[in-house]
């Protein structure tokens, strides 16, 4: 199991038979549980067609000549089009290295405008925490990209650092994850707690991400993992998010 | 007003245990991702082992100090206090030298395409004059090395303070409750580099020392039929219980969901750098309800179970820089060799043991180095000669 996944995950993608998801990636689906739904996800998925946006810095991309297929906005693409057979899935991704949240909402209203999303996945965190930007002034971005993302017409979902071993002696994460948690709360808006997914494959020994080597596959394993978790996650959401009262009512047929 | 003197010359022995249990806490919690550390206070509520520290600092501060001021006068006792911030500001750049060597190591051996945008963290090493000098400011301030410079900041300032507090003890608290509020109002801080500001910000912090030395020179025995009130141990339980709550919703999100909107919005977010008013309610509810199991003169506290953490807790300087030092290793052995849970559990337990350890050398050193030989001035015989500042 483990080497099929690693040959798709190394692979060129375009046309290959449709992949399952990997069970290693499962024993961290305890992980997903959330409370709030994603009324926008249902309604465009009902639509069949669904937009995604990744609005991310470093730690959504991976180096090398195939980062950007193999790193997980792209994988989420494929994940969501097999969890949701018939639905129109495309995933873009706003994805730069060193950008901090403010950074990242100062531009955030062209790629909503290009990409239509009814979802919009913002991975943010990291280089906050590096440059220990004030943590009311993260909270502050935080808030003001959900409510342009909503105004856009997207769903957010919040997805937090990478889980780290290496480095976490050095970058203070516990006070910006804090912090997303609570304005994840305060919007009713899912968290995907990647440390902690990331961190329970570490101790469950699924990947090795203590290991210091340049290991481009394991990397891409681990990408690979986390879209199909995210893409289980939108997809329980959008279950969740049954037709909306007030939106719904006038031309619901069913 | 007249002037207050420190309520009991015997030392209370629970400010020892809990500054120990205090120290302990810091250092599990600031070993990364240790499992161990799911047994510390901070997941559980608002505040942490922190407020317990710094409170209790300024009890110990106002009490030892104070003594001092009574000998020695205003002077004397300044230089001893400038003398101690001193100590701590070399014993910050001791373990700032530490952690540059932790970080030199894992610079040159980390390669993982995970981790590009982490490792960018390291670049502050292609700069080491700058880095340096700005870590000799106490601009610069790696992971988990906050407190310290907090520390000497807020004994930097407290003579005066302390001045202040033996005259017209409400003046000094009152105002010191001014200047926090004035903080947030203004949203003062001292800046950090690169960016940022002090993640415990000293403006702030000083009022939870000023208020545990206004407790060390008779607030507490004013406050005593205050808090042996049914009705502020009762709000004490109901707003622990609450905080409890509010944190499991932290951990499984449909228990958050339960949380009405309207309280959400009142209590995020919870601002540690500025010392949050829900983090001071939660540390003065759990002191209200310690208190109450835990009389001053309980005997557990003279018994050898509870000795190990006294010892830390008399020697707090010590045991706290051992801790950091402890800390950096601790987590050096989870990424070099494992990170099992057996691991994390032997790892927590001998840091504890060595802080322990080291507590009672120190504690047998200065016993040793106070029988010794040799002229020494009795430090018991007031000497007021000289000492009027």
């Amino acid at each position: 199991m483990k080497r099929l996944a690693l040959l798709l995950a190394l692979l060129p993608l375009a046309g290959m038979a449709m992949a399952e998801q990997p069970a290693e990636c499962l024993v961290a689906q305890t992980q997903l549980e959330q409370a709030f739904p994603l009324h926008r996800v249902t309604a465009a998925i009902a639509a069949k067609k669904l937009n995604v946006l990744v609005v991310g810095a470093g730690s959504s991309t991976l180096p090398g000549a195939n980062g950007a297929k193999t790193a997980y906005p792209a994988r989420l693409q494929k994940a969501l089009a097999e969890l949701l057979p018939g639905v129109a899935v495309k995933v873009t991704a706003d994805v730069k290295a060193g950008r901090t949240a403010a950074e990242m909402v100062k531009t955030l209203e062209k790629p909503l405008a290009d990409a239509k999303p009814a979802l919009m996945i913002w991975q943010t965190g990291t280089v906050d925490a590096m440059q220990a930007v004030d943590a009311d002034q993260f909270s502050q971005a935080l808030d003001q990209g959900i409510n342009i993302a909503r105004s856009a017409g997207a769903d957010v979902i919040l997805v937090n650092s990478q889980y780290s071993p290496r480095t976490e002696s050095m970058i203070a994460l516990t006070t910006y994850a804090d912090n997303m948690r609570w304005v994840a709360l305060q919007h009713d808006v899912p968290l995907f707690n990647r440390f902690e997914i990331m961190k329970l494959w570490a101790d469950l020994g699924t990947f090795d991400l203590t290991g210091a080597a340049n290991k481009l596959d394991i990397a891409a394993r681990v990408h690979n993992c986390v879209a199909w978790l995210l893409a289980d996650l939108v997809n329980e959401a959008a279950k969740q998010g049954g037709p909306q009262t007030e939106a719904v009512k006038p031309g619901a047929g069913n | 007003m007249a002037p207050l003197a420190p309520v009991s010359t015997e030392r209370d022995l629970r400010l020892d245990l809990f500054r120990g249990l205090a120290l302990w806490l810091i250092f599990l919690d600031h070993i990364p991702s240790n499992a161990v550390s799911w047994i510390t206070i901070r997941n559980y509520g608002f505040s942490d082992a922190t407020e317990i520290f710094v409170f209790i600092s300024g009890y110990t501060a106002a009490f030892v100090y104070g003594r001092a001021m009574d000998q020695h006068g205003f002077v004397v006792s300044s230089a001893r206090v400038l003398k101690r911030a001193w100590q701590i500001y070399i014993a910050h750049v001791f373990l700032f030298a530490i952690y540059l060597a932790e970080i030199a190591y894992v610079a040159h051996s980390f390669d993982n395409p995970l981790y590009t945008e982490e490792m960018g963290v390291l670049d502050f090493l292609k700069e080491p004059d700058i880095t340096i000098l700005q870590a000799l400011l106490l601009k610069f301030k790696p992971v988990n090395m906050d407190v310290l410079p907090l520390y000497i900041v807020l004994l930097a300032w407290f003579p005066p303070i302390l001045w202040l507090l033996r005259r017209a003890p409400s003046t000094a608290l009152i105002a010191s409750a001014a200047f926090y509020s004035l903080t947030w109002w203004f949203d003062w801080n001292i800046p950090a580099y690169p960016k940022g500001v002090w993640l415990f910000n000293p403006f702030a912090w000083q009022m939870l020392f000023v208020f545990g030395a206004w407790c060390a020179l008779g607030g507490a025995q004013r406050l005593s039929r205050w808090i042996d009130s049914p009705v502020v141990i009762s709000l004490a339980a109901f707003y622990l219980a609450f905080a409890f709550f509010i944190t499991m919703g932290w951990y499984f999100p449909r228990l958050a969901a339960l949380v009405p909107k309207f309280v959400n919005d009142i209590i995020y977010p919870i601002d540690k750098t500025n010392l949050d008013v829900l983090r001071i309610l939660h540390f003065l509810s759990l002191a209200v309800i310690t208190i109450w199991f835990v009389p001053r003169d309980w005997p557990a506290l003279k018994s050898p179970v509870a000795w190990p953490a006294i010892v830390c807790g008399q020697h707090s300087l010590e045991t706290f820089c051992l801790g950091v030092f402890l800390s950096f290793a601790g987590h050096f052995v989870f990424t070099e060799i494992s990170n099992g849970l057996p691991t994390q559990v032997a790892v927590s337990l001998a840091g504890i043991a060595i802080m322990v350890g080291a507590a009672a050398l120190v504690s047998w050193y200065k016993r040793v180095e106070r029988r010794g030989p040799g002229p020494r001035p009795p430090a018991a015989t007031p000497s007021y000669a000289g000492g009027a500042g």
